[in-house]
Parts: structure tokens; sequence; C-alpha cells
């Protein structure tokens, strides 16, 4: 049953082989026995789940359900939910108590969804590694000393791990897609201003993006069926008639342009990584589909661009955590600015530090043209260069991360390589292209262990259902999405 | 060496909508603090500003109100400083593409002593849409500082204008101007001590003549026309003082103090803060299109320059009295009511500027609060017109009805006053008197013209007052054959 997909469980759940209540408490009983080890949700409050569940058996006993109606779904900790522990992953928020829904949890409570808890982050969504939470870590359920990626890491052990049915994400740089590489399951990344970012924790407005992440393409497109909308509360939401994610799953691929660019085939790319995404554009090719090479010649520039822009919002978006009105205040001090400065000093960890002074600095008087502007000049080229490829091919694909997943600790006192992390994604960010990752096979770490790599595509705006149909075609010749952690073993093991 | 003032104006006018500039909380003043501060107000983590289209509304009024450039695509961009009573820790503003640009408006400047009243064009150099602040309150609680979030959000206008006026009555001339035309256009409520109209006022000095201009000291919140005034004068003075006492003068940011009438330096531009200024990515840049401007303009009611050549030209109006019916839109209407109840225009216009605006200003009343109806004003009119009284009976008429002593015709009745129009009552009234004045008779037709107008008098005296003094005069030459 854990490994069901979101339509099984659905079925099951209208067929009345199962209540919500005995599904969510196999997941509860799941994260009892697993996440004190994995550490994927920090906040959990089984008397408000089930209690939803309750409330999904009668909907379901009433017959008007929805799809996801019961269903049990993992929230990343970044969405404020009335009532539930709110913390962006930050000590800054450790006590905050959200006293409003996000949109996106509005969405889920209106189709009867179940929130079984809140999902670990990487402080405030900064982080490649899940390793800046103040939370503490969380492990790779394909190898517990390795990372799940981040910032949606928690969100990613829980798919992975099968301690949710489902989870939402965020994306910023790569939040949702370079954890399901390294996690081994299927994330999309929405255009942008497709999900609506009310009561979504800012970090870089411009750029985050809410979106799915589960075990198939198919539990993305009805988890998107949820999550999509225009909420007039987001003046970056878009205004366009709803629509149903599944509609193009089943379609061929026949004739099918796949732009590969070379950029990301270039150095930095682990071999284990790129032998698995060619044997996936096999796979493709007799899917009937038709490669085309591309080109995406500002694909360098997408880190140094994103690590201008995002600090920059970052820095003035999270100033209202100055610990007047909510959140962390310092216990001592001895005036306002000595409040201020102690309440932020222990509030935030050393890479939100490092990203608010990086922003402050390319926004201070003389510096402004000489970063902010001109990253937003070539964040403007490289919205273009998609625009010359999608002239080319239907969708991209690449790798959606450089490597498998990494040791923990390898790259946290070494920002840069962990930055590289995003190479494949932060572009589709800075252009508001809508990204996926969906597991494609296993590379082998350098100890022999068998990880997960994930296949990125990445489509035009609004593009999301064929690339949802071109993700799913695969998967149904190809089982990699099936594939669990042994989580006993390594229980055992560790 | 003369000296010249150099003086140009930042006015926040608080916008006249319901709810505010980015959340859908109530604007109402005077409610218990932070009671009208939703999550968006507290800059809760995760909300988001969503633009009032009514106070774009309002930018656009004021806009086509001062013949402005109205921007087709403006952007609001974050102003970034740390502050108890600013929850985001930045406030959303306009910075380089305001709503409104290039305008201008026109200002009468009264009589100041000797220099006599005049016209002049003051140029707006842009007024943008932006959200104001909370308050911190001090002393509510006994060792803390408290914050009240309820203003925070609420919509201002921020009126910026060029540096073009001369002297602190030009610069009260502008600003009374300009109170009147937000209050006009009803996007602002101008009430100043409730802070909905506060000036900041920008004032350097330089040698009369040269076209560089000084370092200036911005003097900020005034709350009523008095104190700017009396700031200008006092902070113009200290600074041509310093400067023939051989000091410099530094930019810096200053306050007024009513009780001694003296600015003083509150913080030194030196320190001022680095605001980072950035496009605010949570708000899509404000389109506004030639139709939406012509939508607004469709609900704007005529704004007084049009007012004013109309009054001209359909009342045959000199320029002065004009622009003095229209420096409120409540005046305006109370002349035209009164036009229309069937007084002529000019003894109308005299009547609204001289007796009825005397009356207020020394009641401290606004014309709404005027005793004297236009009706009641038009009837008075009425019978100067058709020779039932005089006009100095009809003062005394006036000063009766605003002490609520009943209408018109019955004052008249009742005080007696109704002027003697009978010719053979005026010619046996006429003979008496030149019967009794021979000698003034003899002085006037040995040329004395005053002689004339002493005798005028004394027929009227005679009379009581009551005799029609054009009739008087008419008689009066016929009988001395002038």
């Amino acid at each position: 049953m854990i490994n069901s997909s979101l339509k099984t469980l659905s079925q099951m759940l209208a067929k009345k082989e199962v209540s919500s209540v005995e599904l969510t408490q196999a997941f509860l009983n799941r994260i009892d026995a697993f996440n004190p080890e994995i550490n994927a949700y920090v906040a959990l409050d089984k008397d408000k789940t089930l209690a939803q569940a309750k409330a999904a058996d009668v909907r379901i006993a009433a017959g008007n359900a929805e799809v996801l109606t019961g269903i049990p779904i993992a929230q990343k900790d970044i969405f404020c939910a009335k009532g539930w522990q709110t913390t962006c992953g930050s000590k800054m928020l450790a006590n905050f108590v959200a006293p409003y829904d996000a949109h996106v949890i509005t969405q889920f409570d209106a189709a009867g969804a179940v929130n079984l808890g809140k999902t670990n982050m990487d402080e405030f969504a900064m982080g490649s590694s899940n390793e800046t939470s103040y939370f503490g870590g969380v492990k790779n359920p394909w190898d517990f000393t390795r990372v799940p990626g981040g910032s949606s890491g928690g969100s990613a052990a829980a798919v992975a791990a099968r301690l949710c049915a489902a989870a939402t994400g965020t994306d910023t740089g790569g939040s949702i897609r370079q954890p399901a590489s390294l996690c081994g399951f299927t994330g999309l990344k929405p255009t942008y201003g497709v999900v609506s970012r009310y009561g979504m924790i800012a970090f870089a407005s411009s750029l985050d993006q809410a979106g799915p992440m589960a075990k198939s393409a198919e539990d993305c497109a009805l988890m998107m069926n949820v999550m999509a909308g225009f909420d007039e509360r987001d003046s970056t939401s878009l205004n366009r008639e709803k629509e149903d994610y599944t509609r193009d799953l089943n379609k061929p691929l026949n004739g099918l342009r796949v732009g590969l660019p070379k950029e990301f085939f270039a150095e930095g790319l682990d071999a284990n990584v790129g032998k698995v995404i060619e044997t996936a554009i096999a796979e493709y090719k007799k899917l009937g589909a038709e490669i085309v090479e591309i080109s995406l010649p500002n694909t360098g520039l997408s880190i140094p661009v994103y690590y201008v822009l995002a600090p920059a919002e970052a820095s003035s978006n999270l100033s209202r955590y100055d610990g007047v009105r909510y959140g962390h205040r310092a216990a001592e001090y001895t005036d306002l600015m000595d409040m201020y400065c102690k309440s932020r000093a222990e509030g935030f960890g050393a890479e939100v530090k490092r990203r608010i002074l990086i922003g402050t600095y390319v926004l201070s008087a003389g510096y402004y043209d000489a970063y902010y502007l001109k990253a937003q000049q070539i964040r403007r080229l490289i919205a273009q260069d998609f625009e010359e490829a999608f002239k080319h091919c239907d969708v991209i694909m690449g790798p959606a991360a450089p490597s498998t997943a990494f040791k923990a600790g390898e790259k946290v006192d070494d920002p840069v390589a962990m930055y590289l992390q995003d190479i494949y994604t932060i572009s589709t960010n800075l252009a508001g292209l809508p990204g996926m990752s969906l597991p494609a096979g296993f590379g082998t770490g350098e100890d022999g262990k068998a990880l997960p790599v994930g296949l990125q595509i990445i489509g035009n705006y609004f593009d999301e259902a064929r690339m949802l149909n071109v993700a799913h075609q695969y998967q149904q010749v190809t089982d990699w999405h099936t594939r669990m952690p042994e989580l006993e073993v390594l229980k055992e093991v560790a | 060496m003369e000296w010249e003032v150099v003086i140009g104006l930042e006015t926040h006018a608080q916008l006249q909508t319901k709810t505010k500039i980015f959340s859908g909380a109530s604007t109402a003043f005077g409610a218990e603090p932070n009671t009208q501060a939703c999550e968006v107000s507290i800059a809760l983590p995760g909300v988001l500003p969503v633009l009032n289209k009514e106070a774009v509304n309002c930018a656009i009024k004021f806009g086509l109100a001062v013949n402005a450039q109205i921007t087709p695509r403006s952007v609001f961009a974050r102003k970034n400083y740390f502050y108890p009573d600013l929850p985001k820790g930045y406030q959303i503003s306009q910075y380089e593409l305001p709503v409104v640009g290039k305008g201008a408006v026109t200002i009468q400047v009264p009589t100041v002593g000797k220099n006599p009243a005049y016209e002049k064009v003051v140029n707006i150099t842009r007024a943008h849409l932006e959200e104001d602040a909370g308050k911190s309150v001090h002393g509510a609680v006994e060792g803390m500082s408290g914050i009240d979030l309820n203003r925070a959000g609420t919509p201002l206008l921020e009126i910026v204008t060029e540096p073009d006026m001369r002297s602190a009555a030009e610069a009260v001339a502008y600003a009374k101007k300009l109170h009147e035309l937000v209050q006009w256009i009803g996007i602002c409520d101008g009430n100043m001590q409730e802070g909905s109209f506060r000036c900041d006022v920008n004032v350097s000095v330089r040698p009369k003549g040269s076209d560089k201009l000084g370092t200036r000291r911005e003097i900020k919140n005034l709350n009523s026309f008095k104190f700017m005034q009396q700031a200008i004068e006092f902070e113009t003075r200290w600074q041509i003082e310093t400067l023939e006492d051989g000091g410099t003068i530094q930019q810096a940011t200053v306050l007024f103090n009513p009780d001694t009438g003296e600015t003083r330096a509150m913080r030194s531009k030196e320190e001022a803060n680095d605001y980072r200024y950035f496009p605010d990515p949570d708000l899509l840049p404000l389109e506004i299109t030639e139709a939406d401007k012509a939508r607004v303009l469709a609900q704007m009611p005529e704004l007084p320059e049009a007012m004013k050549s109309r009054f001209e030209s359909e009342y045959n109006l000199t320029s002065y009295d004009a622009a003095s019916l229209t420096s409120s839109l409540e005046l305006a209407n109370y002349f035209v009511a009164t036009v229309k109840a069937g007084a002529d225009a000019k003894p109308a216009a005299n009547w609204v500027m001289g007796a009825v605006s005397a009356k207020l200003n020394a009641e401290e009343k606004a014309i709404a609060e005027s005793p004297v109806t236009a009706g009641q004003l038009a009837s008075l009119i009425k019978r100067i017109m058709d020779n039932t009284i005089s006009n100095n009976a009809a003062k005394q008429v006036f000063e009766a009805m605003w002490n609520g002593e009943g209408e018109v015709d019955a004052i008249i009745e009742a005080k007696g006053l109704k002027q003697v129009s009978d010719s053979g009552a005026i010619e046996a009234i006429i003979d008496e008197v030149l019967a009794a004045n021979a000698a003034m008779v003899e002085e006037f037709k040995a040329g004395k013209e005053k002689a004339f107008n002493a005798l005028v008098g004394q027929a009227m005296k005679a009379s009581k007052g009551k005799a029609n003094p054009a009739q008087v005069n008419e008689m009066l030459k016929k009988k001395l054959g002038a």
C-alpha cells in the first residue's frame, strides 16, 4: 500500500478497501519507525492529522470525495499552515505557529487531503543538501551517510522512504529537482506564476515556485491539479483557466523533438550520471522521439547571476525577521540596534547570513549597476537562449544534478562546490520555465553503492501537461520510479 | 549681500481609500492599536502585497489635475531600512519610475506688506504611490515602546516640486493650493492634525542672481501652514546669518519646534541610510492606459483652473475674483448656487468673497457651516438689485440673517430698512435740503464739486438713510442744473 500510486490509493479509499484513518496511520507508523533516523519531518501533530483523516472518511462516505481526499501528504515547512509550527528550517522561526494558511495548504484542505506533517528543509530554502537546517540534516534513504539534496530535503526523503503518499516542495534554483534526482523520485517545478506563493515563506520572490514531489509523473499531475490555479492574493499568480494536468499523459511520443543542450553534457558532469542520461535518451528514441542538439550558451552564467539576484531579494525578504513582532528575539540587549543585531545574529545560520550579506552588498549604492542590473540583463539573455532553443525542440532533456548524492559534510565548507549542484536547474528558474526530474536509473557511488540519478525535462512556458506526458510514457516502459530503498536493512546497519 | 531663498516641497497626501494600499485592512483613523493590522500589515512570513486599484485611481486623478505626464508603466520599488514601525524592514514605494511625472500648478501669492498679489507657476517634479509606516508609541507601558501598525500600509501620494519657490509666502501659497486641490478632486481629506496632509520643506539660500543652488536643509513634518511660514522664515534667517558669519550649511534634516519658533537639526544627512532600492519582485509594473485615464477623467469634477476660466467668461469676473472663488470647491459651489438662485454674478462674487468669507474666517467656520444659505444670500442681493434696500441696509440685513433673525423680507420689514423710491417724497426732501443749505448750493455753483456730495449726504440723512441714493443723485443734479 505504501508504494501505491495516488490513483490506486484514491480508488482503494473510494471502494472502502482502506479508510483514510488506516492509510494515514500506516504512514504515521512508518514515520515513527524511520523518522528518528532520517529526520525528514520537523513537525508532527498526530491528533490534527488523524482528525483530518476522519473528516476525509466522512466525506468519502458522503460521496463527495475528490481524487486526493483522504490521502496523506507531507508539507514542506516553508508553507504557513494555521495552527502548525512553521519554521522554514530556521531558529528564527523555531517557535512560530502560523495563524493563517498558505494558498497551497488551502488547496489541499479543500481537496480533502490529509496533512501528515511539516518536512525539514535547508534554512529559508538556502542550500542544496539540507545541511543548513536548524533542525539538523536529513539522511538520504538510499544511503544514510549521504545527503538527500536540498532545499526540499525533508520532503524528498519522505517521498523516497515512503513516509508519505506525496509531498510538496519549493524550487528557487533546483530545490525540487536536485533532491528528486538524488533521492530517486519525480518532482516538478511549474512555470513561475502557476502556483500561488501566498503563505509560502519567501526566499527569492522572482524565482520561488512550489511544486509536487511524488513517486511518478501521474502522481505529480494529480498533485498539480490541486496546487495550480489563480490566486488574487499573489500579484505574480497568472490568471489562466484551470487545467487538467493528466489530460495528455497517455499521448504517444512519436515525433517528439527532444533538445539536448551541449552545455549540459560538458565538463563537470559525473560520468556515472552521464551514462544513465544517455541510456534514458536512448529509451526515448525507442518511444519515437527525435533528438536535436541545441545550445544554451549562457548556462555557465546562470550560477553567478543567480547568486546576485537571489541573495538581493533574500536580503530584503528576510528583513522582517527583526525580533520585533514574532520570531526569535535575543534574551538580553542594550538598545534597539543591539536587539536587532543580537536577534538576527542568533536567529540566522551561516548560509543565510552569507546570502544576506551578498544581497545587501550587490544592492548597495555604487554596486547596484555593476551587479544587480547587470545580472538582470544576463537573466534576460538566459531566457532568450531558451526561447531560441524551443524553436528547434519541444522539450529539453539533460541531467538534473551533476552527480549522485554526496556524503554529508562533504561540501558544507565549500559554498561554491555546493552552489554548482544547481548548475543544470538554475537557468530554468531564471527564465521562469517549468522543469522536472524523474528517476532514470542508478549510478554507483565511490563506495560501490547504487544511487539514484534523475533525468531532467525542461518545457516551454505552461507546457507542464506535455512534460508530464513525456515523463509518464517513459515510466510506462521503465520501472525506476517504483524502486524503493531498503530502509530496514539500512536501519540495521546504522 | 542680497540673498535669495530657494524652496521645494515634498508633500505626503494620505489617499482616501477604504482599505490599505497593499491589503484589505481598513484605513479608518483612531481605532484601538493594532485592530486594523491584518497579516499583511504586520508582515507575517509568506504574505504578499496586492495593489489597491482605488489608490491608483487617486494618483491618476492627481496627475490629470496638474496636467502631468502619467507614466504608462511605473514600477514599485523597495526602500530598505530597519525601524520598529516598519514591519517588513522595507517600505514599498516608487523610485526610478513614479506613476506621475512632470506637471504644474498655478498659485496665487497674496499681498504681503507692500508687495502686491501675483500669480506663479510651481512645477511638479513627480508624484509617487507608497505605503505609510506604523507608529511607535512611547510611554503607554512603563519602560517599553509600543508599536501600533494600524497606519502601516495606508496609501500615500508623495508629491515633489521643483525648487521653484522664492519666499515663505510662495511656499505657503503652494501648500494651500495643493491642500485645496487634493480635497477638490476627492483623493485626500486634507486633515493636517491627523497627519493626512504632511509637508517636508527643503530650504536653501544663495546670493541673489546666482544660478547655483545652495546646500539645503529639509524641515520635516510640518502640520500647519502657520508653522510652515514660521519655520521657513526662521530657517532662512538662520542660514543667511550662518553664511554671513562665515559658516557653511551642512545638508541635514531639521525639525521645527512650535514653542520656540526655531528649527533644529535632527540628523545629519551624512549618516543617511543607503536604502538599497530595487524593483519589488512581488508586484508587477503598474500599467496605465489611455482608456484608464479617460475612465478616471470622467469621474472627476471640473478642475479649478477650468472653472476659473469659465467664471471669467460666463460671469464676466476678473481673473482675481474668479481665482478667489475657485480656491475651494465648496466656495465655488456656494457662489454658483447664489447666482442660480437669481443674484447677479458681480454682487454675488463680492458678497461671497467679502461679507461671507469675512464672517466665516472670523468664526473659523467652513462654508458648509454658513448660517446664511446661498438661497438667502441671493434673496438679499435681489432686494438690492430691485432697489428695495440700499447696500448699507443690506449689510444690516446680512448681519441679522447670520444671527438667525429670520428671512430677508421679514428683517427689512422689522427693521424698517426699505428705501424710499417715491420720486414725490424724494423731491420734497431735496427741496427742504436745498432751502436749508443755501451756502452749500452757492459753493457748488462756484465750482466746488465736493459740495454736491455733501448735499447728497444731507438728503440721505434727512431720509434716515432710506432714500434711494441713485434717485437722490439724479434729482439733485436736475435741480442744480448740473
